[in-house]
C-alpha cells in the first residue's frame, strides 16, 4: 500500500511538472511563437479567438501567479483552450475524437510486441546457443535500428503500394462509419495491420534481448537445478519457475517503454495518415496550432502516467516482496 | 583536530589509492581496446562507422557543389548519370545522402557527448553527495524518463526558434535521463567501495574523487551510455525533422525523408528517394549497437564466461 501511494504521489508530481512546463514554454521562450502565430493568421482570426489565445499565453494583464493558478484549474477541469486549426472546436474535443485510434494502434502493437518478444526471449535463453538464440537477436537489433517512420514508409510502399495487400491510409474505408459490425471491424483490422506491424518490428528486439538476459541469469539459480532434480516437466520449470521470476524487470521496463512506443505510434500514424493524435500533432505543427500541441502533450503524458500506475498495481501482484515493504 | 591531522599524514602515503588506482584503469582500457578489435561485432561496427565518417568528410570531393541544387529532370530512377536517381524536384539523391551524413552524424555525436556529459554530472552528484541531492536529482531524472519523448520533443522544438542548435538542445534535454539513471546506479556501487572511503578520509576534494577515482572505474558504462545516446540522437533528429520541426533548409537524412514524404515519393513509387537516407540511419545505429554489445560482452565477465562454457558443451 505504501509502495502504491508513494508511486501515485510521484506520478502526480510528474504531471504537475508537465503542466508547469506547458505553462512556462509560451511565456519564457525567446522565440516568441505567439507573435509568429498572430502574424500568420491574424487576418483570419475571430476576436474571441485572439482573446482566448492572449489568455492562454499570458498576454493579458493578470499577475503571473494568478495566471498560473487559473491555468492549473483549467487543465484539471479539462479546459485546454480552443484549437486554432480546427476553430471553434475545443482542444479537448479534438483530442477525444482521436485518442481512441492511437490507443488502439499503440495498445495492440505494445501487447503483441511484449508477448511475442518475451516468449522469444524465454525460449532463446532456455535453448542457449540454439537456432533461435543465434539468428534472432542480431536480426531484431538490426530491425530495431530503423526509425519507426522509415520502416512504416517501406512497409507502406511494399505492401500497400506495390503489392496492394493492405489499404494505404486512414483507419477505415471512406464511406464506412464506426459501428460494431463484422464488416467494419474487419475493415479497421486490415487498416491496423501494417502500422502495428512496423511498431512491433522495431520494438520487439528490446523485449526479447532484455528477457533473454535476465532469463539466462535466472536459469543459473539453484532453485532451477532443484526443480530439475525433482523431475518436474521442463515446460513447467521454464514458465512457472524461471520465466515468472525473470519477468519482473520486463514489467518494470514496460512503463518506460510505453513512452517510446507512444512516440513511435505518433510517427507511424503520420506516415499512414492514421487518424490518431499523432497525425493530428503533425497538423498542429504545420498549422502553428500551439494550444492543440500542448493539449496533445498533456493528454499523452497523462495517459502514460496512468498506464504506469496500472503497471505498478500489476507489479505488486507479481512480486510479493514489495507488498511486505 | 591537530592529532587527527598528524595521524592522517602518514596514512596518506601508506594507503595511496590514486597511485594504485590510476595505472589499473589505464591498463584495463588498453586491454579493452585490444579485445574490441579482436571482437567481430566491434570490428564490423567500427568499420561501418569509419566508412560513414569518411564519406561525410569527403562529401565535397565526391559530390561537389550544392547538393540541393536542381540539376536534372525530376523523379528519374537510378541510372549511370545519377547513381541513386533524382528526387521529384530533380536533385541528385546520392549527393543529398552524402551531404546529409554531415549534419546527421554531427548532430548525433554532439547530442551523444552533451547528453552523456550531463548524465555523468548528475549521476556522480547523486552517488557522491547522496541524501537530499540524490533524492532531488533522482526525482528529476525519473520525471524526465517518464514523460513521453516525442510529444515533449515536439512542444519544445515548436516553441523555440527553428535551427540546428535548437534541435541539439532539445535532444539533449530529452535524452540524458536514461543514461543518468544507469550511471547513478553504477557510481553508487563504486562510491561504497573502500578505496573511495580511503580517499575521502585522506581529504581529497570532491571533484577529484568523482572524476579521478570513481569515473575511470566505470569507463565502460560511460562508453555504452555514450553510444546509446548517439543512437538516440541520430534517430530522434530524423524523427523531429521528419515532422518538419528541424531546419528544412539544412541537408540531413531527416530532412531528406521529410522532403521525400512532402513531395509524395511514396505515392509516385520513387523508392530510391527515401530508401538511402533511412538505410544510412539504420546502418549507423546498427553499427553503434554492435560496438555497444561488444563492449558489454567484453566488460561483463558473466556473459563472456558463460559463452565459452557453452561452446565447450557444444564442441
Amino acid at each position: 500500500m505504501r509502495y502504491i501511494l508513494r508511486n501515485l504521489g510521484f506520478y502526480l508530481l510528474a504531471f504537475w511538472a508537465s503542466i508547469t512546463l506547458n505553462f512556462m514554454l509560451p511565456r519564457f521562450m525567446p522565440g516568441d511563437p505567439v507573435s509568429r502565430m498572430f502574424a500568420r493568421s491574424q487576418s483570419q482570426m475571430q476576436p474571441e479567438q485572439i482573446d482566448q489565445l492572449r489568455r492562454l499565453f499570458g498576454l493579458d494583464n493578470r499577475p503571473m501567479w494568478q495566471q498560473y493558478t487559473d491555468y492549473i484549474k483549467d487543465i484539471c477541469t479539462g479546459n485546454m483552450g480552443i484549437s486554432i486549426s480546427r476553430f471553434p472546436t475545443p482542444v479537448s474535443e479534438v483530442i477525444a475524437s482521436q485518442i481512441g485510434w492511437t490507443l488502439l494502434l499503440g495498445g495492440t502493437a505494445l501487447v503483441v510486441a511484449v508477448v511475442i518478444g518475451n516468449l522469444l526471449g524465454i525460449i532463446a535463453a532456455w535453448r542457449r546457443g540454439g537456432l533461435l538464440d543465434s539468428v534472432f537477436p542480431p536480426l531484431l537489433v538490426f530491425a530495431g535500428s530503423f526509425p519507426y517512420f522509415w520502416l512504416a514508409m517501406g512497409a507502406l510502399y511494399l505492401f500497400g503500394m506495390t503489392l496492394g495487400w493492405f489499404p494505404m491510409r486512414h483507419a477505415f474505408d471512406v464511406g464506412l462509419s464506426p459501428e460494431l459490425s463484422w464488416g467494419f471491424v474487419s475493415n479497421a483490422a486490415s487498416h491496423l495491420f501494417l502500422p502495428a506491424l512496423t511498431i512491433v518490428l522495431v520494438s520487439i528486439g528490446g523485449w526479447m534481448l532484455g528477457m533473454r538476459n535476465t532469463m539466462i541469469a535466472t536459469v543459473a539459480e539453484d532453485y532451477i537445478t532443484m526443480a530439475e532434480a525433482k523431475g518436474l516437466s521442463p515446460s513447467r520449470i521454464m514458465f512457472r519457475y524461471a520465466a515468472r521470476n525473470a519477468m519482473l524487470p520486463s514489467v518494470t521496463n514496460f512503463g518506460m517503454a510505453l513512452g517510446f512506443v507512444v512516440g513511435g505510434a505518433l510517427l507511424t500514424e503520420v506516415v499512414f495518415a492514421y487518424p490518431g493524435v499523432g497525425f493530428q500533432l503533425l497538423a498542429a505543427v504545420q498549422g502553428l496550432d500551439y494550444p492543440l500541441m500542448q493539449g496533445i502533450f498533456l493528454t499523452i503524458t497523462a495517459a502514460v502516467l496512468v498506464a504506469n500506475f496500472l503497471v505498478d498495481l500489476v507489479y505488486v501482484r507479481l512480486d510479493p516482496r514489495v507488498r511486505v515493504r | 583536530m591537530s592529532a587527527l591531522d598528524s595521524r592522517a599524514e602518514p596514512v596518506a602515503p601508506a594507503a595511496p589509492p590514486p597511485a594504485a588506482g590510476t595505472p589499473k584503469p589505464r591498463r584495463a582500457r588498453a586491454g579493452l581496446l585490444r579485445s574490441l578489435l579482436a571482437n567481430r561485432k566491434a570490428l564490423f561496427g567500427a568499420v561501418v562507422l569509419v566508412v560513414f565518417v569518411l564519406l561525410a568528410l569527403l562529401a565535397p570531393l565526391i559530390a561537389p557543389g550544392d547538393p540541393s541544387k536542381i540539376n536534372s529532370l525530376g523523379a528519374s530512377a537510378p541510372s549511370g548519370s545519377h547513381l541513386l536517381g533524382t528526387t521529384a524536384k530533380g536533385q541528385d539523391v546520392l549527393a543529398l545522402t552524402l551531404w546529409g551524413a554531415r549534419s546527421s552524424l554531427l548532430v548525433g555525436f554532439c547530442v551523444g557527448l552533451a547528453a552523456t556529459a550531463l548524465a555523468v554530472l548528475v549521476g556522480m552528484a547523486c552517488a557522491y553527495f547522496g541524501r537530499i541531492v540524490d533524492d532531488v536529482l533522482s526525482l528529476v531524472t525519473n520525471i524526465f524518463l517518464l514523460v513521453p519523448g516525442v510529444p515533449l520533443l515536439v512542444i519544445l522544438a515548436a516553441f523555440m526558434p527553428p535551427g540546428t542548435a535548437t534541435v541539439v538542445l532539445v535532444l539533449v534535454v530529452t535524452g540524458w535521463a536514461g543514461s543518468a539513471r544507469v550511471l547513478r546506479a553504477q557510481a553508487k556501487s563504486i562510491r561504497g567501495k573502500d578505496f573511495v572511503a580511503a580517499s575521502v578520509v585522506t581529504g581529497e576534494r570532491a571533484i577529484r574523487i568523482m572524476f579521478r577515482e570513481i569515473l575511470p572505474n566505470m569507463a565502460s558504462v560511460v562508453m555504452t551510455t555514450l553510444l546509446g545516446c548517439v543512437i538516440f540522437g541520430i534517430g530522434a533528429q530524423a524523427g523531429l525533422e521528419f515532422l518538419g520541426l528541424g531546419d528544412a533548409s539544412v541537408v540531413s537524412w531527416g530532412t531528406n525523408l521529410y522532403w521525400a514524404g512532402n513531395d509524395g515519393a511514396l505515392m509516385t513509387g520513387a523508392w530510391w528517394v527515401f530508401v538511402p537516407s533511412g538505410l544510412c540511419i539504420a546502418l549507423v545505429a546498427f553499427a553503434l549497437a554492435m560496438v555497444n554489445y561488444a563492449v558489454d560482452e567484453i566488460t561483463n565477465p558473466r556473459l563472456r564466461a558463460r559463452r565459452t562454457k557453452n561452446r565447450n558443451r557444444k564442441g
